[in-house]
């Protein structure tokens, strides 16, 4: 049968996986939260346990970004520039990377998180993951937009979404800072080094909502053409 | 004219089957485009796909083929110039059929994406040019042809494109895009409806010894839109929202793919009024000079069953090979979903159903490529292989001086064989 030029005119969307892609992601940040929990509980057989899950799901997304990449070649048109796409899917990557980060230092160093800063920790993950949810909320009016090809209501209510993002974003850097001056009040009864770190997870997780707001911001670049 | 007393018979069969196997080819590789969209949108399962393209294919050719037909037959060479020699017009138009066919069946093994239209209007200037002599070939109307193939997918592009805004800008883009659907939707059908009919009116009813005028033809067309009309409404009422759907767009599309049964038919039509001639054209020329005892009438009527043969040989080819390039067609475009496909047939068939009016052999293949191009340019497909456009470009590089060269190598082997010098 002769290859027909209008089979061969179609290309693999990009949208789904991309969508798919930003699942694995916020699946990987997910369990942050139990792992938290039995470090802090010392339980550091089942912190492993979970690292590993985590190291896992973070290979899974890279997987599936490898894929997307591939099935992205130069010659292909698309409702929207090939670039701002691939800055998207590298932009949701690191945040499945940053929670890999977070799981990996913890438990090598079996860091302790001080009892007075623990609750204000677990209220500043949850506000990270709320951001994280809140970009792949964004992320899956994907399949919309390709419906509305790209423009009129559907755009609307996506900045809407992108808008809400940005207050979680801003939400999350007032705890970080209270957190920050908590672990302050602290840090000359703590062992010097083990603050250092302390202060790097911190900020790492930060870094999970930073990287969650850059996602909406490529959707917004998107958007904005 | 000896030639054609001895051998007419013999001639004819020979014309007929080698006619006939194009349509069969035509119908087992080419209709699977032409349908394949509705099939890998899931508006219509196989089944139905090769259904609605048996009836309407036929229709298309019956009702609509005659104009091409005619341009194949006596449009592209000039048959005055063959007064004397009837049979190398005989011959000629026989090589051609054999050189776009043994070309058809090349490609087809070698797996290149070549059109019959291509081929045919290849090997017909190709012999005529060389065989007979190179004024032999009414080249106005040649140019017009080659500048048809560009300006189709070009013209079916636009359409698309501002068939696609429209829908979005009246469904998709809206509040409420299920109702809106139901509301304008049949605004569409009945633009298919007017069309077909329109085009099956004022160039197909003539001769089944129906001659409209072209005001009466636009007029009972109006009702023929409005019957569509009414189908469709009555299909469409079936529908309801789904609130269960992960996507508030789910029922919209199932709207949509009532749509694109109708934009099937339309595109089934399409394809069978233009290129059932690529089959038959010639076929019709030589029955028209053997039927005469080698006079070569400059306005003879095309026999009745000569359309049939060609449509028959379609649908035969339906049955037997379509199923299977149809499945593998369908499961390659499942990025179009219906609100597109609708856009993408419709630009189609009204391109193909225009050219088809004016007798213009265009590519329907290559007409669908333009379509979907431009709903891709309104932004509404994920991502589109730009590739395909040079490997257009190189198959009609290819095929042309291809079909023109098998031509008249069969040209000159026929002569040899029947002792003409």
């Amino acid at each position: 049968m002769p290859a027909s030029p209008l089979t061969s005119l179609f290309a693999k969307s990009p949208i789904t996986p991309i969508q798919e892609h930003m699942t694995a992601v916020q699946g990987t940040t997910l369990l942050l939260t139990p792992f938290l929990k039995a470090a802090m509980a010392g339980d550091w057989a089942k912190a492993k346990e979970l690292q590993k899950q985590i190291s896992a799901s973070e290979k899974e997304a890279d997987v599936l970004k490898k894929k997307i990449r591939i099935n992205l070649p130069k010659n292909l048109f698309l409702p929207v520039p090939r670039s701002d796409l691939l800055e998207l899917i590298t932009k949701q990557d690191m945040i499945a990377n940053t929670a890999q980060d977070i799981a990996g230092l913890m438990l090598g160093r079996k860091m302790e998180i001080p009892e007075k800063i623990a609750e204000r920790t677990t209220e500043f993950l949850a506000n990270s993951l709320d951001t994280v949810a809140q970009a792949a909320r964004a992320i899956s009016e994907l399949d919309e937009l390709l419906e509305t090809g790209f423009r009129g209501r559907e755009v609307t209510l996506v900045e809407s979404l992108i808008k809400e993002l940005d207050t979680l974003e801003g939400k999350n850097d007032k705890i970080e800072i209270k957190l920050r001056a908590a672990l302050f009040k602290l840090e000359k009864d703590l062992p010097p080094v083990d603050t250092i770190f302390l202060y790097k997870v911190i900020s790492l997780i930060g870094e999970l909502a930073n990287v969650s707001q850059g996602v909406g911001s490529r959707l917004q670049i998107l958007l904005a053409r | 004219m000896e030639i054609i007393a001895n051998y007419g018979t013999l001639l004819l069969v020979m014309a007929c089957l080698a006619g006939f196997f194009m349509a069969w080819g035509i119908g087992a590789n080419d209709v699977a485009n032409a349908m394949g969209t509705s099939v890998g949108s899931r508006a219509l399962t196989i089944k139905q796909a090769i259904l609605i393209a048996m009836i309407f294919e036929f229709a298309g050719a019956y009702l609509a083929g005659g104009e091409v037909t005619s341009t194949i037959r006596k449009g592209i060479i000039d048959p005055m110039v063959l007064q004397d020699r009837p049979e190398l017009l005989v011959f000629g138009m026989m090589s051609a059929l054999l050189a776009a066919g043994t070309w058809l069946l090349v490609a087809s093994m070698m797996g290149w994406p070549v059109s019959t239209t291509h081929s045919i209007v290849g090997a017909m200037v190709g012999f005529a040019a060389v065989g007979i002599g190179v004024d032999a070939v009414s080249w106005g109307k040649v140019g017009q042809i080659a500048a048809s193939w560009v300006v189709s997918p070009l013209l079916s592009g636009v359409l698309s494109f501002w068939i696609f805004m429209s829908a979005q800008y009246l469904i998709l883009n809206t509040e409420n895009p299920f109702d809106n659907a139901k509301k304008y939707i049949p605004g569409y059908m009945f633009f298919v409806g007017y069309i077909i009919s329109m085009v099956t009116m004022v160039k197909g009813l003539k001769h089944l010894g129906l001659g409209l005028s072209f005001g009466e033809s636009a007029l009972y067309a109006l009702f023929g839109g409005l019957l569509l009309t009414l189908v469709g409404i009555v299909l469409m009422r079936r529908i309801t929202f789904d609130q269960s759907a992960p996507s508030r767009f789910t029922s919209v599309e199932r709207v949509f793919a009532v749509l694109m049964v109708f934009t099937a038919c339309a595109m089934a039509f399409a394809h069978g009024s233009n290129d059932v001639a690529n089959a038959i054209g010639p076929l019709a020329a030589i029955v028209s000079v053997v039927g005469s005892g080698g006079e070569i009438a400059a306005k003879s009527a095309l026999p009745w069953w000569v359309l049939l043969l060609g449509g028959g040989g379609i649908v035969i080819g339906l049955a037997t090979f379509g199923f299977k390039v149809m499945a593998t067609i369908g499961k390659k475009i499942t990025e179009l979903t219906p609100s597109r496909g609708f856009a993408a047939e419709l630009g189609a068939a009204t391109t193909v159903v225009l050219a088809s009016g004016t007798g213009l052999p265009i590519s329907t293949t290559h007409t669908l490529v333009g379509a979907v191009l431009g709903v891709g340019l309104a932004r509404g497909i994920g991502a589109l292989n730009l590739g395909v456009i040079s490997r257009i470009v190189l198959s009609w590089i290819i095929t042309l001086p291809a079909g023109g060269l098998l031509a008249i190598m069969f040209f000159f082997m026929l002569k040899a064989v029947f002792g003409v010098s």
